[in-house]
């Protein structure tokens, strides 16, 4: 193992902070003139920004839990995505302030005169959606915290002590993540439509979240290798093993997507159905086909080859396309509310691409700056780095 | 106890004779991951083509050290996966669209997203049989049955806890003292030559006729036959796999012991009635007794659409689509007389729903399968019907 750490150049920050504030201005206009939309723009920033920060800490415990080899070499570099998650506690309190904005069941002379929301109000109100999101903070932030600082200590002396008791609190953590995630994603997404179910929504969302986390890992470990930031003797077997995941992530998400899809379908009953309509009146029905083309079809058949997961340049052209279709996946589930009857991309939501791009630049900076890129000491370490197929 | 049971099937089946056919392989066993992927490096880098590494698991990097070109099974897969999604679109396709058209919860005919699971299993089913298949195509060498390695001491070991090599003496390269020194020199605590088996297939040059493996065929399929036999027609029908069939329930037509009068339907409440069918004031009198009500529904388009889609379900088998007692049951029922004589022609509108209502002659009632305003939209019709079966010359004239 030769690695050396290497700071980050500091034009990551530069970049990153201009865009960061520039697109922080596009929502302040975006508050002003329009302030409902720029409430649902902040809200597709956040949830975004969960799904890598979230599912970023969720590939951590997955590594601990099955004890995987392979994956050890980038563990690190999920590591610092999941460092989004002090950022998100404070993220969260715009959202407090746009919830009469975004969440029709907010409001209590609505809520009067709908016998639907009135059945769902002791779930649906104000006091317990608060202390909901509070809570699934608090466990993010908390494993966030015990889980990294196992692993920092670990780079010091190499004890195994700390493996163990990662092992420990992933498993822990295993399910609380799958608990806070469907919560996250009823609260935060299925709520806008308050008339609307679907049991499976919690996985879907879960689903999008691995993808988005493994391909912000995919997209940073080829960046820093090709940067000579990680171990030389990091081979493309290991890369392999990511894109694979990817590629399973995004057949689970179709399966899923799928599921959803057919049940509503087939049983067509009117309170279900409605949701799907909304997403296929107008040039609604453009953006749900190309989620399909974009998000499954094409990435599959691009993915599916052997070569195709050890190609590089191939991995840092499709971890990207990851990220923008889980986006656009975020975005067809969240703005059917607002735009009803059809799809609309203003200038307000410029500031999705620039908020999200500035801030993981400005936060991966910042947060690998106090750290190695490689969890140097961990005892998998050289059989991660040996790992071949 | 379980052990020695084993042991006995061992000792009956899988005992190893010596083989006495010519060499086949040569064969080594190693403790150590390590070491057979040092064995595996050592042999392809000495130019041998014919040899195999068997292991417990799969040991991450042998493909490299046995310097193995990439596989082309995923090929056979994809096309395989393919296959089974077309001919799976095309099975539901013929089935729902074209064979036995159905109309299930008001979807179409053939839909794909009703189709897509049914794809999707034919896919990964379609395409797992024929890796199963290339499989034993490839590693047994159809039309053998069997590898010549099946059988021995090696494979025993290389299936539980050992990682075994073998090289193929019909590699180029093969010299017998040659390799096994190789081995001894890699480390190996065994090398065996395995022989091929000499099996007595009687008349028959193919293994694949032996009585002995069609016969296994012959007894696997009768008794997957006679299980499944069994479970549907035997299993189910016992205790307590029946319980569901002997629950208290209500059989149309049958007694009942639950309700004191001994029937399994029950009568409506007295003094009610059932939705959509108002009590018939004239019900069994005769047509003088029978007030003139006039009908209470307008002539409009709809009226009219509706009252001809039930005439031609209800009335039309006997009375024919004009109305003239053309009958389409060919016979098999008395012709009615035709419903533009002058006596249906006159007939007040009362008089005709009265008919249609109590029965005429050989004529049922139909107050029970036609609703109320159903019958006054018949009416309706029929009158357009008289009309429209008497048009007069002057009537194309006009417009």
């Amino acid at each position: 193992m030769d690695y050396i750490k290497k700071q980050l150049p500091d034009s990551l920050t530069k970049t990153g902070g201009i865009m960061l504030v520039m697109g922080i201005l596009i929502l302040i206009m975006a508050f002003i003139f329009t302030p409902q939309r720029a409430f649902f723009d902040y809200l597709w920033i956040y949830l975004f920004m969960v799904s890598i920060a979230v599912g970023s800490l969720a590939l951590v415990a997955l590594e601990y839990l099955v004890g995987a080899t392979w994956s050890t070499p980038f563990r690190r570099i999920s590591e610092i995505f999941a460092s989004m998650i002090p950022v998100l506690v404070i993220l969260a309190i715009p959202l407090f302030f746009g919830i009469h904005d975004l969440f029709h069941w907010s409001h209590a002379e609505v809520v009067e005169h709908d016998a639907v929301l009135t059945a769902k109000s002791p779930y649906l109100n104000v006091e317990f959606f608060t202390a909901r999101t509070f809570f699934c903070l608090l466990i993010w932030i908390m494993f966030f915290f015990l889980i990294t600082r196992n692993s920092q200590k670990q780079d010091e002396d190499g004890d195994v002590k700390y493996t163990k008791r990662n092992i420990t609190l992933s498993t822990i953590f295993a399910p609380l993540f799958i608990v806070t995630i469907t919560i996250a994603a009823i609260d935060w997404a299925m709520s806008l439509e308050p008339h609307w179910f679907s049991t499976i929504f919690g996985v879907y969302y879960f689903a999008g979240t691995v993808i988005a986390a493994l391909a912000a890992t995919t997209f940073a470990s080829v960046k820093l290798k090709e940067g000579g930031y990680l171990d030389s003797a990091l081979g493309n077997d290991s890369f392999y093993s990511l894109g694979t995941l990817m590629f399973a992530f995004n057949i689970f998400w179709a399966y899923i997507a799928f599921s959803q899809f057919i049940l509503i379908w087939y049983a067509d009953l009117p309170e279900e159905t409605f949701w799907l309509i909304h997403r296929w009146d107008g040039s609604w029905k453009f953006v749900s086909l190309s989620l399909l083309f974009f998000h499954f079809i094409i990435p599959f058949l691009i993915l599916v080859g052997r070569n195709a997961k050890t190609n590089l340049q191939l991995l840092k052209v499709m971890a990207p396309w990851m990220l923008a279709a889980h986006a656009l996946d975020l975005y067809w589930l969240i703005f059917p509310t607002l735009f009803v009857g059809n799809a609309s991309f203003g200038w307000q939501e410029l500031s999705f691409p620039l908020v999200v791009i500035g801030l993981s630049m400005v936060v991966f900076k910042m947060s690998a700056n106090k750290k190695n890129l490689m969890a140097v000491k961990d005892p998998k370490m050289q059989a991660g780095l040996d790992f071949h197929l | 106890m379980i052990g020695k049971i084993l042991k006995k099937f061992d000792d009956r089946f899988l005992k190893s004779e010596p083989r006495t056919g010519d060499l086949f392989a040569v064969a080594a066993l190693f403790d150590t991951p390590d070491q057979i992927i040092h064995a595996a490096e050592k042999v392809s880098s000495s130019g041998y083509k014919k040899f195999d590494v068997l292991t417990p698991y799969p040991v991450h990097g042998m493909d490299d050290a046995m310097a193995l070109k990439q596989s082309k099974i995923g090929w056979v897969a994809l096309l395989a996966g393919m296959s089974g999604t077309s001919l799976a679109f095309l099975m539901i396709w013929w089935m729902v669209g074209v064979n036995y058209p159905n109309i299930f919860g008001g979807k179409p005919f053939f839909n794909l997203p009703a189709s897509i699971p049914i794809m999707f299993e034919l896919t990964v089913l379609i395409s797992a049989l024929t890796l199963v298949g290339s499989l034993i195509a490839i590693f047994m060498k159809l039309p053998n049955n069997a590898n010549p390695i099946m059988d021995t001491e090696f494979v025993k070991r290389v299936t539980s806890d050992k990682f075994g090599i073998y090289i193929e003496a019909a590699d180029a390269k093969f010299k017998l003292e040659e390799v096994r020194a190789m081995f001894e020199e890699l480390g190996s605590f065994s090398v065996s030559n395995i022989h091929e088996a000499v099996y007595d297939l009687g008349d028959t040059k193919n293994p694949l006729l032996s009585n002995k493996f069609v016969g296994a065929i012959v007894v696997t399929s009768l008794v997957t036959v006679g299980i499944t036999y069994f479970v549907l027609n035997v299993l189910l029908f016992l205790p307590p796999f029946d319980w569901m069939h002997y629950q208290p329930r209500v059989d149309p037509q049958t007694e009942s012991k639950f309700f004191k009068d001994g029937f399994g339907m029950r009568r409506p409440v007295e003094g009610t009635v059932a939705r959509g069918f108002m009590p018939y004031e004239f019900k069994g009198m005769p047509d003088s007794m029978v007030v003139a009500t006039p009908n209470p529904l307008p002539v409009t388009q709809k009226v009219l659409d509706l009252g001809k889609k039930r005439f031609d379900t209800y009335c039309s088998p006997c009375h024919g689509y004009y109305g003239k007692g053309d009958s389409r049951l060919r016979g098999q029922f008395p012709v009615p007389p035709s419903l533009h004589s002058v006596k249906v022609t006159n007939w007040k509108d009362a008089n005709i729903y009265h008919v249609i209502t109590n029965g005429q002659n050989t004529m049922p009632s139909y107050a029970s399968s036609i609703s109320r305003d159903d019958r006054w939209a018949i009416i309706h019709y029929l009158r357009v019907l008289q009309r429209s079966q008497n048009a007069l010359d002057s009537d194309l004239v006009g417009k």
